[in-house]
């Protein structure tokens, strides 16, 4: 270890191998067998209970617990797969105190909810961990379906259709399949592997062809796939970026949060990752959030997210808020960049006003060797034919977009939020959509 | 403050808890430590005869059910009486009797039932000191197997027969212990009564499996892949020896009879039931193998601070104080109407409130928009299984339809005086009431 986190400019090495092992490690290690026990005594099995309704993938929440309760963790995996076949990382990754846990009546009785993540993770990590895959084929129905971006949406649907008999191909632009789950998820939520090591427990279903390194619009095209296939899912997340639009964002120290994150995520020796002593992350979202973190658990000294707005109107949550100011991220809020230079990012403040947000006049810099855009993502590469809406592919309730035979789900869609859970929700619900069409 | 000392036929000890004749009183070691604690007297666990003493099984003896977050809610045991020399014992008892003399320190005792067995060692615990002795006609494993325990507590003959033996040979004050393996424990008191019994104490634990193995497909606890039955005991069993206390000291023959309540007190609050059911003092077994000794500070200070509350400056002042309200069905008002009623404000809108009387009563909740949870009030019957069922505790509570007003239900006006099934006219024996 040459650098500290006191070193000038972007720099590798800041912390020593151990720390940052640690760092990168779980963020909450899985339950034990004693703390599940204790954890899944608490849920009351509600009727027709609130978190059922508050999980977008409608997972079966009492049974599953139960089925803990009473020593058959594997069985609650089942009740977990059936619904959302990535439980293990969803589990991981859901903003559960939106979600389940948000809605769990335990709040209202002492303000403490069911851990429903972490006994999720319990259940689920034990089929994964023993790659042992709990579902059997349909027998093949001699249909076939192009599934595009082998994300959580798509690899939902890819999973459903094969389990329902049909033959599925799955392309992505990208060399490995995840999606997000791979590429963009914050390294200590999804630690040691465990994307890839879903994505290939989930291909165990068979039925599905992974192709990637092939793209929507480089190469395949949508009458192509049409032609070829009896079906099209689209589940191709955004793969574009927002931009500043401020002078000095061409600098090389300024760069998209995403492309940050997607390095260090694929990077397994943390200390080779160059990081700035004052870091400077733009946004108010999850991915500024991730990035903001990260670069703390890399070494970086001083870390600040900037938010144009009011932290209330931040989309990152309470929680993921209050984990970066442990971590010792600054958290400024109501203040827009106007300019980028070596020396650092001046801000102006702002309030809202009577058209929208306005600068007061006055204006701040802050030090940065190192800025990260997170103001973000859009949709790209989406085929002309479909209609869109707000940046989004529009579907219906079933997954349908405005072409015939052509279902889409996951970021790229409308309905729900940018969730790895959201995406998984529509995947599979357009895969049974696709069923109904294809097998009426 | 409450005055906690109690005189149980003749008796005295500081407090009404004894520590009941089981592991915790099998040594001197145990039972030190368990009057430095606190506890007001033990009945030492059950002498045999002289000579080479029983054994127990070297494998596990007890089996257990729980509740949530794995809380001991049952105990079962196939430990038979001490497996410790008899001349060990009773040297060990006396010199306890000697250091603590305000302590109670009764024997328990199981010997064959002829009269020689007895004669012969009622001198020997004489000698020790002890403050009374406890014979244990309940024990329903291994001792029943070999006519003792349970085996005499099962005939109402013999239980009057060694009676009599015992207080033809000892001045000591005589509790006969009995076993609840019965279906009417009426009559085994009564038995101990005619043979000249001061006292009944009850109950000893009761026939049971806990579990099976499954994989071993074995009674647990198992002993190489066989198990047989043993004795449950602990909270699990509160009810039925609450009933069986009140039994005898309603009944019309017994009424009076001293009696020592044992089965599942874990709290003051249980000791205060016990006692207000007629109980002059009670015994704890399965609360301290749980917990430890360290529980009777709780115990005492509870039930002092609630008597202090009730106004009730003595023992005796609770003794019986619900017996008059122990009665049959039969004289139960049906005039008497209830309804359950949802406090809002406490409502954590579980809904195991409604899926409870949706699905196996009445229909009498309503499940409303946004989770909101509400009584029909023309539906509900005052079941309680809501009550028994709501997470949160006073959230739903049974409140009275006032004499008068109109029971939804029925359709009725609820009338003011007492009227039960002796004289209901659905009732064919009802005796004709104008
Ligand atoms: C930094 C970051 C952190 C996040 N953290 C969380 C979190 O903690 N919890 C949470 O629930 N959500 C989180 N999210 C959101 C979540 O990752 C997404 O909502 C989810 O991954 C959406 O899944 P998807 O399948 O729709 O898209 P993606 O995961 O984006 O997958 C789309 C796939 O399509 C491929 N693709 C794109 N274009 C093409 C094309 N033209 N041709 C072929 N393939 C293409 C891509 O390579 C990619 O593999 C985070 C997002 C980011 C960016
Ligand atoms: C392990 C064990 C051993 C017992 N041994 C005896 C005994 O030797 N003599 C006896 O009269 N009762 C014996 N009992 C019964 C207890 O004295 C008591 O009657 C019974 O456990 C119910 O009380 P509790 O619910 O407080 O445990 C034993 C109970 C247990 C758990
Ligand atoms: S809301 Fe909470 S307590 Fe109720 S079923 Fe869901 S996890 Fe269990
Ligand atoms: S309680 Fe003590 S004697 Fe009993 S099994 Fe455990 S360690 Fe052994
Ligand atoms: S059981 Fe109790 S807390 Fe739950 S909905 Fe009914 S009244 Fe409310």
């Amino acid at each position: 270890m040459t650098n500290s986190p006191q070193t000038d400019g972007i720099v590798a090495g800041r912390l020593d191998d151990a720390t940052l092992a640690a760092h990168f490690d779980d963020l909450y290690p899985i339950l034990d067998d004693h703390e599940a026990r204790v954890a899944a005594d608490r849920c009351y099995f509600c009727h027709d209970a609130p978190c059922i309704t508050a999980c977008p993938t409608a997972i079966d929440i009492p049974l599953f617990i139960r089925q803990i309760q009473t020593g058959q963790p594997d069985g609650a995996a089942r009740t977990i797969l059936s619904q959302n076949i990535l439980g293990a990382m969803c589990a991981r990754v859901c903003p559960t105190e939106t979600l389940c846990e948000g809605a769990c009546v335990r709040n209202e009785a002492e303000g403490n909810p069911v851990e429903i993540g972490r006994l999720q993770r319990y259940a689920t990590d034990g089929l994964l961990l023993a790659n042992e895959h709990p579902f059997a084929r349909a027998p093949e129905t001699g249909k076939t379906v192009a599934v595009i971006g082998a994300g959580p949406a798509g690899l939902s649907a890819a999973h459903r259709l094969a389990m329902l008999g049909h033959a599925v191909t799955l392309y992505d632009t990208r060399t490995k399949a995840g999606g997000l789950n791979e590429y963009g998820i914050a390294a200590y939520k999804a630690a040691n592997g465990i994307a890839q090591a879903e994505v290939d427990w989930l291909l165990r279903i068979g039925g599905i062809t992974v192709k990637t390194g092939q793209a929507l619009g480089a190469g395949l095209t949508l009458d192509g796939l049409k032609a070829t296939h009896d079906a099209v899912f689209l589940g191709i997340g955004l793969a574009g970026v927002n931009a500043l639009n401020v002078p000095g964002e061409d600098l090389p120290a300024v760069q998209d949060a995403v492309d940050f994150i997607e390095t260090l995520r694929q990077t397994g020796d943390k200390a080779s990752l160059p990081i700035g002593r004052h870091v400077v992350v733009i946004g108010g979202g999850m991915t500024a959030v991730d990035a903001a973190v990260q670069s703390r658990l890399l070494g970086a000294e001083h870390v600040s997210i900037v938010y144009r707005r009011d932290r209330g109107a931040m989309s990152a949550s309470d929680y993921e808020l209050d984990h970066a100011a442990t971590e010792g991220v600054s958290i400024l809020t109501n203040a827009m960049p106007v300019a980028i230079s070596a020396a650092g990012v001046t801000f102006a403040y702002t309030r809202s006003g009577p058209n929208g947000l306005e600068k007061t006049g006055e204006t701040f810099t802050l030090k940065a060797d190192q800025v990260f855009k997170a103001i973000g993502q859009t949709l790209k590469g989406q085929p002309d034919a479909l209609k869109t809406q707000g940046g989004k592919i529009v579907i219906d309730a079933a997954g349908r977009t405005s072409v015939t035979g052509v279902w889409a789900g996951g970021d790229c869609a409308t309905g729900g939020e940018d969730l790895t859970v959201t995406a998984v929700a529509q995947g599979r619900d357009a895969a049974l959509d696709i069923h109904r069409a294809l097998c009426p | 403050m409450a005055n906690l000392t109690s005189t149980f036929v003749g008796i005295k000890s500081p407090n009404p808890f004894w520590l009941a004749s089981a592991p915790p009183t099998d040594k001197e070691y145990n039972v030190r430590r368990a009057f430095e604690a606190g506890w007001g007297g033990v009945v030492w666990k059950t002498l045999g005869e002289a000579g080479p003493p029983v054994v127990n099984v070297n494998g596990p003896r007890y089996g257990a059910i729980w509740g949530a977050d794995r809380r001991l809610l049952g105990l079962n045991n196939i430990e038979l009486i001490t497996d410790r020399p008899l001349e060990v014992n009773l040297r060990e008892m006396k010199a306890v009797k000697r250091d603590y003399p305000d302590r109670a320190l009764i024997a328990s005792l199981m010997v064959p039932c002829v009269e020689e067995a007895w004669k012969t060692i009622l001198p020997l615990v004489e000698e020790t000191g002890a403050d009374g002795i406890e014979l244990n006609c309940g024990c329903p494993h291994g001792m029943s197997e070999r006519g003792m325990g349970a085996a005499v507590g099962q005939n109402p003959d013999l239980i009057e027969q060694i009676t009599r033996w015992c207080k033809q040979y000892t001045r000591m004050p005589v509790i006969v212990k009995l076993t609840p393996n019965i279906t009417d424990v009426r009559l085994p008191a009564r038995a101990a009564l005619r043979g000249g019994a001061d006292a009944v104490s009850l109950i000893n634990t009761i026939n049971s499996i806990t579990s099976v193995d499954l994989d071993d497909f074995a009674p647990e606890p198992s002993i190489d892949g066989k198990g047989t039955h043993g004795g449950y005991c602990g909270p699990a069993v509160k009810p039925i020896a609450l009933n069986m206390v009140a039994e005898i000291a309603r009944d019309a023959e017994t009424r009076g009879l001293p009696i020592s309540g044992i089965g599942g007190v874990t709290t003051w609050r249980d000791a205060a039931e016990f006692l207000s059911l007629g109980a002059g003092n009670v015994q704890v077994c399965t609360a301290a193998m749980t917990y430890g000794f360290g529980i009777i500070k709780e115990m005492t200070a509870g039930l002092s601070l609630w008597m202090d509350r009730k106004g009730l400056s003595s023992v005796e002042a609770v003794v019986g104080r619900a017996v008059p309200n122990v009665t049959d069905w039969q004289y139960l008002n049906l005039n008497y109407v209830t309804k359950a009623k949802i406090d809002q404000d406490k409502c954590i809108s579980c809904g195991r409130c409604y899926a409870a009387c949706e699905d196996t009563s009445h229909q009498a909740i309503w499940m409303k928009p946004g989770r909101v949870f509400e009584v029909n009030d023309a539906e509900c019957v005052a079941c309680n299984l809501c009550v028994n069922v709501c997470p949160v505790e006073d959230c739903i509570t049974m409140e009275k339809v006032a004499p008068g007003a109109l029971d939804e239900r029925t359709g009725k006006v609820v009338p003011a005086e007492h009227g039960d099934w002796t004289a209901h006219p659905n009732n064919p024996m009802a005796r004709a009431a104008e």
